[in-house]
């Protein structure tokens, strides 16, 4: 058996009683990223060396006797907004040209703390700003499944680099829907927590108020232990929940008793047919396992993709500022005055998406219009959170579909940002009301690509996610499809 | 002189950076100066992923101030982001609060039962400092994210003099509470001020300048006063003041448009996401209330009180929180609140002057100099000696009494040694001695002065008169 198959839970475990050697494990991944690698194009990075040496010392720790983690010797790959120390994070940006990160991010300490291996940074769409990854100054990433295809975004290198079978686990962020949307486009599992669940300090920020931090595996209780072993308050980070975090991993169980909505406003117009017909098939299975479906209604569904794209932009406006040239990254028009400096800077190295979201940010925040668009955003916000809590206080959580279409080909939707946008749709409503969800694959398309099926729950719901994930996959094997080499 | 025709209109916004040793939204340590950018960690250098923490004690800080200064503190606040491209600025915005701030309204006591209102006081970051030179232009991050509160004025100031009293009255207050050293050379305290001219009974306010520069309470008077008749002249000659920022140029004695400053930027307000709203129950407020440090009027009435002090030494022994403490020391140590008060006001304070220096810099303790009064009081050394070993111990790290020994300033009071002493006088002055016998008082002083000189001053003046007395009373010489 090859060290990189199974589960990152029986890797560690092996890993642990010496049974597997975390040299062995590490060297089977890069071996396996070596041959997926120029297919997909999933990593910016690989961590070759680093890696090797890692794993050295995590054999050398355990002859020692150290008490190995709950991650001993798994490798995991690394989206390229979260800072890993001594490593370069560029976001996919040029502006961050020759930026190597001087601490690391605590969500990837504590998988460090865990025993884990960074293996490399993984693509992403520039700053996040994208759904497709194609929005990335080191060029797009292609979906597994079929290379002419994107892989979703925007954390798309994570779920191709899962769905290579390169790595067991990969680390993404969520502001309005790119962990699981490109789980979903790529057949892999992808959760993003409940808001704050994980400490953000260390992740770049794109939009402070819906970015989270979390991962995409094709084993739930593999994305339930790394997910756990993230979680939890974190003193620099302010909005980091303090909520005793429990055992996210739970054991098949049936879903007797259990009501799960079905919100019709998520099957509407611009659903693809295909997409449809899976996610129904999957309520159905839902239901075979004891869950009782029940129609609900989210009437301000339709609002939230407006309203998130003003608050996040207006969010990403200001967090973009510190892009300057001043202290760090590129800079153009060194010799020039202030004003011109700033200006080539920021043109010269934000990609055309980025641009266009800080303009339309600044747009919606300018004197005596802020009341208008970013301040109808948050009210539109608080009546979407609203709705979401009064349906929730009816069932235990929400089946929808993830991205109301497949994967679809590279450069189609890439000179209309209005069609790009729309990929979000479904998944900005739980971005916008902080409230977890999973993202599961549910069929394929006659094309053969993936489908996702989006779990909703209240927040720090992530246990009933799992559990209904997991009853899902014990009744299906939709996760078990590896993409043809 | 301000033209009568006119009112005038000043408001002050002020900044104070509070007394901590980190910074507003970091664990950095801080303390102002330091080799430039040392003291800035990754979070005030505004990194990619860093996020600010807030420092509850300085919440706890801004609130005193807000308690000391009568304002409503907030029960639920928020800050805000103020968005703005400058090299001393890392993020590209400022953390601070816009609509929400901490403390609502309060006052500052002019004197005499006037009060200058307050809008309101917030909380905020503190920016870097830039420097301009012939070959660029540098930036030291050092005071970037220090903790700030910026207390805004309201504009009913009617006067120059009531800025200066305002001003002078809020440093010593915030002293006192120890919201802050409010020391504007070290830049702990800021001032700009806003001022317009309008017709006496007007409604409207006039066109408002902006002041900017000013260095000291002083050169925010006199820059008010120049801007005061600068306006008068414009106005008085049918013209109409420009809504600008001026910068005051203290050599020149005036102010000049600054170039650059746009009057209608627009900053992008929004509230900060990155940190929850504060809820502040009023259990919180009224612990910081029950643990407010003494304030300058609870001071003066227990001053006046316990040490029956006329108004002159309160006034002046008050003004400086550090001034009045170390005299407090000294008053209860010597026993002698009059006489403590007076070495004070006059010794204490024309060191601090010569020297520049605050009390708490003094190499001479309060405990040394109630001493030193000690020595005085029981005689042991007189008013002369005293003054030479006041100096003597502004430099030089000695107990009282090794002092007294060193300058050997112990003064002459055995009778016995003494009666030597004057005896001897009173032999070598026999036309002095016939004097007195005459009734000639004249005799006695300048038998008094021989003795002292005899002793080198060091002899018990009263001990002295009265030995003289005895002996040429009593014809004894022998």
């Amino acid at each position: 058996m090859s060290a990189a198959d199974g589960t990152a839970r029986a890797t560690a475990a092996a890993v642990a009683d010496g049974s597997l050697r975390a040299v062995d494990v590490v060297e089977a991944s890069l071996e396996r990223i070596a041959a997926r690698e120029p297919q997909v194009g999933a990593f910016v990075e690989v961590f070759a060396d680093a890696a090797r040496r890692r794993a050295e010392q995590l054999d050398a720790e355990r002859r020692k006797g150290s008490p190995p983690g709950p991650l001993a010797g798994v490798p995991i790959a690394i989206k390229d907004n979260l800072l890993l120390r001594g490593h370069r994070t560029s976001c996919g940006s040029r502006i961050l040209d020759g930026f190597t990160a001087p601490y690391t991010a605590t969500a990837v300490q504590r998988l460090l703390d865990a025993g884990a291996v960074p293996i490399g940074r993984t693509n992403m769409d520039e700053f996040g700003m994208g759904s497709s990854t194609e929005h990335s100054c080191f060029g797009p990433t292609r979906n597994p499944f079929d290379p002419a295809c994107i892989p979703g975004g925007s954390s798309g290198g994570s779920a191709a680099a899962v769905a290579a079978r390169m790595v067991a686990i990969a680390l993404g962020s969520d502001t309005g829907g790119s962990i699981r949307q490109p789980a979903a486009m790529c057949g892999v599992a992808g959760l993003k927590p409940t808001y704050g669940r994980v400490s953000r300090f260390g992740l770049v920020a794109y939009a402070s108020s819906l970015d989270t931090v979390g991962a995409c595996a094709t084993d739930l209780g593999d994305l339930a232990l790394v997910t756990r072993v993230m979680s939890g308050v974190d003193p620099r980070d302010a909005t980091s929940l303090d909520h005793a975090v429990a055992d996210f991993d739970a054991p098949p169980s049936s879903l007797e008793g259990m009501r799960i909505g079905v919100p019709s406003e998520y099957f509407a117009e611009g659903l693809d047919p295909a997409v449809e017909q899976a996610v129904r098939a999957a309520l159905d299975t839902l239901a075979a396992a004891g869950a009782e479906p029940v129609a609900v209604s989210l009437p301000h569904t339709e609002f939230a993709i407006p309203a998130y794209y003003l608050i996040a932009t207006a969010e990403a406006s200001s967090n973009l500022a510190r892009y300057d040239g001043v202290r760090f990254g590129a800079r153009s028009g060194g010799d020039a005055d202030l004003e011109e400096m700033y200006t080539r800077t920021r043109t010269e190295h934000f990609g055309a998406e980025v641009q266009r979201r800080i303009l339309l940010g600044c747009f919606g925040l300018q004197r005596g219009h802020a009341e208008q668009w970013y301040g109808k955003a948050l009210a539109v916000r608080t009546l979407i959170r609203d709705e979401l809590a009064a349906v929730f206080a009816r069932c235990d959580a929400l089946a929808t579909p993830t991205s109301p279409v497949v994967a679809f080909a590279l450069g189609d939707r890439l000179t209309d940002p209005l069609a790009m946008y729309l990929c979000d749709t479904l998944t900005v409503p739980a971005s916008l009301a902080g409230i977890p969800a999973l993202s599961v694959p549910c069929g394929f398309s006659t094309a053969g690509l993936p489908i996702g099926l989006q779990l909703m729950a209240p927040p720090l719901g992530e246990p009933t996610l799992l559990r209904i994930g997991t009853a899902f996959q014990s009744a299906t094997d939709f996760h078990r499809r590896e993409p043809a080499p | 002189m301000t033209e009568p025709e006119f009112e005038t209109v000043i408001g002050l916004e002020v900044h104070v950076q509070l007394q901590l040793a980190s910074k507003l939204f970091a664990p950095t340590e801080y303390a102002s100066g330091g080799e430039p950018n040392t003291r800035v960690s990754v979070i005030e250098l505004g990194l990619p992923g860093v996020l600010p923490a807030l420092n509850e004690r300085a919440v706890e800080l801004a609130i005193r101030a807000g308690l000391a200064l009568e304002s409503t503190i907030g029960a639920r606040v928020h800050f805000d982001r103020k968005n703005y491209f400058y090299p001393d600025l890392p993020k590209g915005y400022q953390i601070t609060q816009l609509d929400r701030p901490l403390c609502v309204g309060g006052r500052v006591p002019l004197g005499e039962g006037e009060f200058g209102a307050l809008q309101r006081i917030h909380l905020e970051e503190d920016a870097g400092k830039s420097s301009h030179h012939a070959a660029g232009s540098l930036v030291d991050l050092n005071r970037a994210g220090a903790a700030l509160i910026e207390i805004v004025g309201q504009p009913d100031l009617r006067s120059p003099e009531q800025a200066f009293r305002f001003l002078t009255r809020l440093k010593q207050i915030l002293q006192y509470a120890e919201v802050s050293e409010c020391d504007m050379e070290k830049g702990s305290l800021r001032c700009d001020a806003n001022i317009s001219l309008r017709r006496p009974g007007a409604q409207q306010l006039g066109t408002k300048v902006e002041l900017k520069n000013l260095n000291s309470f002083k050169m925010v008077r006199r820059a008010l006063e120049y801007e005061q008749r600068r306006q008068a002249a414009v106005l008085g000659s049918g013209g109409a003041v420009r809504r600008e920022t001026r910068l005051w140029n203290e050599e020149q004695g005036e102010s000049a448009p600054m170039r650059g400053k746009e009057a209608t930027e627009d900053y992008r307000y929004f509230p900060e996401p990155d940190l929850p709203p504060l809820s502040i129950p009023s259990e919180r407020v009224q612990a910081i209330a029950a643990a407010m440090p003494e304030l300058p009027d609870a001071r003066r009435a227990r001053f006046a009180r316990e040490f029956g002090l006329p108004d002159y030494d309160l006034d002046v022994l008050l003004d400086d929180r550090h001034v009045a403490t170390y005299f407090e020391t000294v008053a209860h140590g010597c026993g002698d609140p009059k006489l403590a008060s007076n070495w004070v006001m006059t010794e204490v304070l024309r060191t601090l002057k010569e020297r520049g220096s605050s009390v708490t810099d003094l190499p001479l303790t309060a405990a040394r100099l109630a001493a030193l009064l000690n020595e005085l009081n029981a005689g042991r050394i007189n008013r002369a000696a005293a003054k030479r070993l006041f100096e003597h111990l502004l430099d030089h790290d000695l107990e009282v009494t090794e002092a007294i020994a060193a300058l050997g300033l112990q003064q002459l009071s055995d009778p016995a040694a003494l009666e030597q002493v004057v005896r001897a006088v009173l032999a070598g002055q026999p036309a002095a001695v016939a004097d007195f016998h005459a009734g000639k008082q004249k005799a006695l002083h300048a038998l008094f002065g021989q003795t002292m000189k005899a002793t080198g001053g060091k002899a018990n003046p009263a001990l002295v008169q009265q030995l003289l007395r005895k002996l040429l009373e009593s014809g004894d010489r022998s």
